[in-house]
């Protein structure tokens, strides 16, 4: 939706100091040692002059991110009204740490949240640090096209009557490959039972600047959202912003409390000013340019649907409850239908044809269009496709289709990931209670998490991913030959 | 205003002549510039590289196309990507057995100063089977029903509006709209300059997983780097050499400036150095 700002959008307080900072020509005896770039002449040469010479320290002219009252507190306050928010927390340790931070400020260990089970490693992570307990909703699956939905309201509401004690529900807005829930009804749901609703956004940036993109969380009444403005917004890769709603005003400090134990103490002015400069950009372009990405994105579903055996799916697959909704600007490729994996298409693109695409499942690929792409760049996409469809594809569907592993939650993640542990080979570990994380990145969403049965039905997954090229990641054995399972002599 | 116009070469090396500057205009994808000079001419000059010189620009029209029309005397649907200069098009129409000439050219600005400033090259836009597509070459080629029996590939260099055209995909969707004795022929660029050569290796290397026969042949044109031109001939079934049409082609009678026969024989063979380039010694 397009809003109206209550600030003058046109400043960007941060990145105004660093350039006075710059012309003051300041000398430096405080760290970074690089001092602007001299004492390192090849990374100057490699970065750039003007990149190191903002590569600098909090000092009162910048301001200091865990402690923020002078242009880092404006520049989050014009984010937090770009954003629409009550709030904005800047973070420097990517979206991960905003995923923890709406975590561990809302659920205390031993207290229950609510979230889908194709969340993001990261909130299970959050999981293992606030030793909080999950409550697992099934997303729902599209077996047709092999991919995790996002929740239906009955799913979601069965969880909430069936946990009266739970503090939190986490929802993904949008998932990886583009799908909405019904955020809004979620968001009445939760708050009549007293739940705060953290929102996972990190493919979700545009929906704040984009007339018909999905609903954003703060413009559904969610309590916390945690935005990559680095993955479609254009800002500097680590760099997000935290935000929050109406119901945290009291809890601001605690918040900053929160983010502050794992955030770094030198936070970095470049992904900091890019915040800030990303912010005023899209605040005063953003609408123009999410509509330019929107054509791109809707020209090239068309053309793929057009030359065949591919299904770029859209806005035709909503159902009104676990796909409620759909990000167009998510190219998701439906690859299986023409007798290839989503990975094997993935690392054709790449080798074969220097076009990288943001991940490949076993039936999909996804292309990421954001404020960057080109029209060469969507024909050069659109003309591999055309040529793999040609030297790879088969009529027959021979592939293995079911993508969801409902979960056998034996302990909880925190429990179980400090437990007494050995690692035995995988074959063995059928029955065992798994210790650590197994995911095929990307996407990065869990196969097994701490706490859960290995069953059949997962080693069975992870020798087909292997099989297919898939990287498998999470597990200390980094072949994921062998797993650390609990030990229970 | 008379003046000097360089290119670079590298970052060391410039290319320089004296100039009178008579049009200058931005287009859509690319600077477009036409020179007068003493030594050649008139020149067509885009983002600050020589497209054509009046002098020299035989030389590569008539490599171009003679080269495999010589071979595949059978040809009958030419696709020419590219080449809004119409000095391609202009050596196709002497061959009367040709029945549609399409073009795609990305830039409608460069067919249209080239008629203006160049009617030599460009006279031939008017020719009753040739047909012009203001469109992006891959598009054309992924989306094309048609097939065609001779693609030419006139392109500007692999960076700006020309990049898509050096890639796997287009070279991938070119052979698929080609018939089965099809041939298409690319300007390979210069073996010479080293940022140059990683090209030429590059497209090779791209060319030779998708066609059968894939043979690079040079010519000398004295207003590109270094001089030294090559390009490239892709064929699904006719070797340049082996399936040569001396006694057809020569029964055509055209008159050339550069183009002949042996000339046609020679220019397969290729520098220790460039055949070291291509993994060929």
């Amino acid at each position: 939706m397009t809003r109206k700002f209550k600030l003058d959008q046109d400043q960007a307080p941060l990145y105004e100091a660093l350039k006075q900072y710059r012309k003051k020509r300041m000398v430096s005896f405080d760290v970074p040692g690089h001092k602007q770039g001299r004492g390192n002449p090849e990374l100057t040469e490699f970065l750039g002059r003007d990149a190191m010479s903002v590569d600098v320290n909090s000092m009162s002219m910048l301001d200091n991110l865990i402690h923020p009252v002078g242009v880092i507190k404006e520049a989050q306050k014009l984010a937090a009204d770009a954003f629409g928010a009550d709030s904005a927390f800047f973070m420097t340790n990517g979206t991960t740490s905003a995923v923890q931070a709406m975590v561990l400020s809302t659920v205390n260990p031993g207290e229950k949240i609510i979230m889908p089970r194709n969340v993001h490693r990261s909130a299970i992570y959050a999981l293992i640090l606030s030793r909080a307990i999950p409550v697992y909703v099934d997303p729902g699956v599209d077996e047709n096209l092999g991919i995790p939905l996002g929740m239906s309201l009955e799913h979601v509401n069965k969880a909430i009557e069936e946990n009266p004690d739970a503090k939190a529900i986490l929802v993904n807005n949008p998932t990886y490959y583009g799908i909405c829930p019904n955020l809004k009804a979620i968001v009445e749901m939760a708050h009549q039972a007293e739940l705060k609703v953290l929102v996972d956004e990190a493919h979700g940036t545009h929906f704040y600047f984009e007339q018909k993109a999905p609903l954003s969380a703060m413009d559904a009444g969610a309590d916390m959202a945690a935005i990559s403005t680095h993955k479609t917004g254009g800002s500097l890769t680590q760099s997000s912003i935290l935000l929050t709603g109406p119901n945290m005003a009291d809890d601001l400090g605690y918040i900053r409390q929160i983010i502050n134990l794992t955030l770094t103490t030198s936070s970095s002015y470049l992904l900091l000013s890019s915040l800030d400069i990303t912010r005023r950009y899209l605040a005063l372009q953003g609408e123009k340019i999410y509509q330019r990405v929107l054509e791109y994105a809707n020209y090239a579903r068309r053309e793929i649907n057009h030359i065949g055996g591919f299904y770029a799916f859209g806005n035709s697959e909503i159902n009104g409850d676990s796909f409620y909704d759909f990000d167009q600007t998510k190219l998701s490729i439906h690859t299986r239908s023409m007798g290839l994996a989503g990975i094997e298409v993935y690392d054709i693109l790449r080798d074969e044809y220097q076009i990288q695409v943001e991940f490949g499942d076993l039936s999909n690929i996804l292309a990421i269009l954001s404020i960057g792409d080109r029209p060469v760049a969507i024909e050069r996409l659109l003309a591999a496709l055309a040529d793999i469809k040609r030297r790879f594809g088969k009529t027959e569907d021979h592939l293995s289709v079911n993508e969801y592993i409902k979960p056998k939650v034996v302990m909880s993640p925190g429990q179980a990931f400090y437990a007494k542990a050995k690692q035995i080979p995988l074959d063995q570990t059928l029955g065992k209670v798994c210790t650590e994380f197994v995911m095929c990145y990307p996407p990065g969403i869990p196969i097994l998490a701490p706490g859960e049965e290995v069953t059949s039905q997962v080693l069975e997954y992870i020798h087909y991913a292997k099989a297919k090229g898939s990287s498998m990641t999470g597990a200390e054995d980094l072949a994921i030959e062998k797993l650390n399972v609990l030990d229970q002599e | 205003m008379t003046t000097w116009f360089s290119e670079s070469y590298t970052s060391d090396v410039n290319f320089t002549f004296k100039v009178q500057q008579i049009y200058s205009a931005k287009s859509k994808f690319q600077k477009i510039e036409v020179f007068e000079t003493k030594d050649f001419g008139r020149v067509l000059v885009m983002d600050d590289r020589i497209m054509l010189t009046e002098k020299d620009e035989q030389i590569y029209h008539e490599m171009i196309v003679h080269v495999p029309l010589a071979v595949h005397t059978n040809a009958q649907d030419v696709l020419i990507i590219g080449g809004g200069d119409g000095g391609a098009l202009r050596e196709l129409t002497r061959y009367k057995t040709l029945a549609t000439i399409d073009m795609v050219e990305i830039d409608s600005m460069v067919p249209d100063v080239a008629q203006e400033y160049f009617p030599k090259v460009a006279g031939n836009f008017l020719d009753s089977r040739f047909n012009l597509m203001i469109a992006d070459g891959l598009k054309y080629v992924r989306s094309t029903q048609k097939k065609y029996d001779l693609i030419l590939v006139d392109s500007t260099d692999p960076f700006g509006p020309g990049e898509s055209l050096f890639t796997r995909e287009f070279y991938g969707n070119c052979y698929d709209i080609l018939r089965e004795d099809g041939v298409l022929v690319n300007q390979h660029e210069s073996p010479y300059y080293k940022s140059d050569a990683r090209e030429v290796k590059s497209i090779y290397e791209k060319t030779i997983s998708i066609f059968p026969i894939d043979k690079l042949y040079q010519a000398h044109i004295p207003t590109y780097p270094s001089g030294h031109w090559l390009f490239g001939f892709l064929s699904k079934k006719y070797d340049p050499l082996r399936d040569l049409q001396v006694e057809q082609w020569s029964a055509l009678d055209l008159e050339t400036f550069y183009y002949n026969l042996d000339l046609h024989r020679g220019s397969f063979a290729l520098p220790n150095y460039v055949l070291k380039l291509i993994d060929k010694i």
